[in-house]
């Protein structure tokens, strides 16, 4: 799996962005999104804002759950008390280390490809639910340094690192 | 003995006299004063801690009186017993905590304050403008306070920091050096 985060300010301006890949099952924690689709991430995370924007008046959470899919890639949201979301995308690995060579068979089986990724399973929502937490903490943390000001970029190492200490912990 | 006398008093007074504020009210408030020095005087960080020390010294000249008022102590004896005072009393009555006191000069007029925490400094990080981390003294104002306070009980100090942990160093130290014990004068003629 890969993953791609973002955090999104009040005024839909993106604050801090990370890539990463699993850390389960053996997984070396590094983001093996497509080159010539990694671009892409940013555009379905900003067109899941809607949706998130429709679903975060329901149920008074803050964890949002699985709100959005394109294609196979799924994503996570999370709000903020302070309207601050947090975008988690979630996209199988389309092709592996081997095949990365060669870009022929790894243009083909892109799409072709059948998930059996379960977004809603509670075995994915939980550790989803624990990194989002995880993140908030060290988001509460940072924006409560007297030099950010609010929807200020977040450029902290402190807080980047936090953010992958919890993805290698829970994702 | 007296270092064991001052941690009681300390506790004491802590325990029984001062009234409690909300630590994250004091974080941000000292936060955002020193962030809006930053912006009022363009980064010029060198101004900021004059600033800064400045405040504290305006802070330190009314605080001593609280001080006596609230822990009853007499005057010390020489400068150790002084130092003692400000880490266990002091610190303990205000902050909630109390530095260690180590690297006595031979001559016993310096010694340095280890700040192992820092309520004035919780969640901040220094700006990255490559300055900042070099330049600012973020907790100048403790400076100052002990500065002013002092200067109220006849001690001329100096006080400076010489590490912090905001700067990626390994402890928060303060140096305090006496310069000397101002005795009764009269006041200056005008001329």
């Amino acid at each position: 799996m890969s993953y791609y985060f973002a955090i999104i300010g009040t005024k839909d301006n993106p604050l801090f962005e990370h890539e990463f890949g699993t850390s389960r099952q053996g997984g070396d924690g590094v983001a093996r999104f497509r080159e010539d689709a990694r671009h892409m991430n940013q555009f379905i995370v900003h067109s899941s804002l809607d949706i998130v924007e429709e679903v975060q008046w329901g149920g008074g959470q803050m964890y949002l759950k699985h709100v959005d899919s394109f294609r196979n890639s799924h994503v996570f949201s999370f709000i903020t008390g302070g309207n601050v979301k947090f975008m988690l995308l979630v996209a199988p690995d389309t092709h592996n280390a081997s095949r990365a060579s060669s870009a022929s068979t790894a243009r083909s089986s892109t799409y072709g490809q059948v998930s059996t990724y379960n977004p809603t399973a509670p075995s994915t929502e939980e550790p989803i639910r624990n990194f989002f937490i995880e993140v908030y903490d060290a988001w509460l943390k940072t924006i409560m340094s007297p030099f950010y000001q609010v929807n200020m970029p977040v450029k902290s190492p402190v807080f980047r690192g936090r953010v992958a200490g919890a993805a290698k912990k829970y994702l | 003995m007296a270092s064991t006398k001052a941690a009681r008093i300390g506790e004491d007074v802590w325990k029984t006299r001062v009234d409690k504020v909300n630590a994250e009210l004091v974080t941000l408030t000292y936060g955002t004063i020193v962030a809006q020095l930053c912006a009022d005087f363009d980064a010029d960080y060198a101004e900021v801690n004059r600033q800064l020390d400045k405040m504290g010294y305006n802070i330190g000249v009314r605080l001593i009186e609280d001080f006596l008022a609230k822990s009853g102590t007499a005057a010390c004896a020489n400068f150790r017993e002084t130092a003692e005072m400000i880490a266990k009393v002091g610190f303990k009555m205000f902050l909630n905590i109390t530095p260690p006191i180590t690297n006595w000069s031979g001559d016993n007029k310096q010694f340095s304050l280890i700040f192992d925490e820092n309520p004035l400094a919780d969640f901040v990080e220094l700006p990255d403008d490559g300055r900042a981390q070099d330049e600012l003294w973020f907790s100048n104002i403790l400076c100052g306070v002990i500065r002013g306070a002092l200067e109220m009980v006849q001690l001329q100090v100096e006080a400076h920091f010489v590490s912090d942990v905001l700067r990626g160093n390994d402890t928060t130290e303060m140096r305090i050096s006496l310069i000397r014990i101002i005795d009764d004068e009269m006041p200056p003629d005008d001329e």
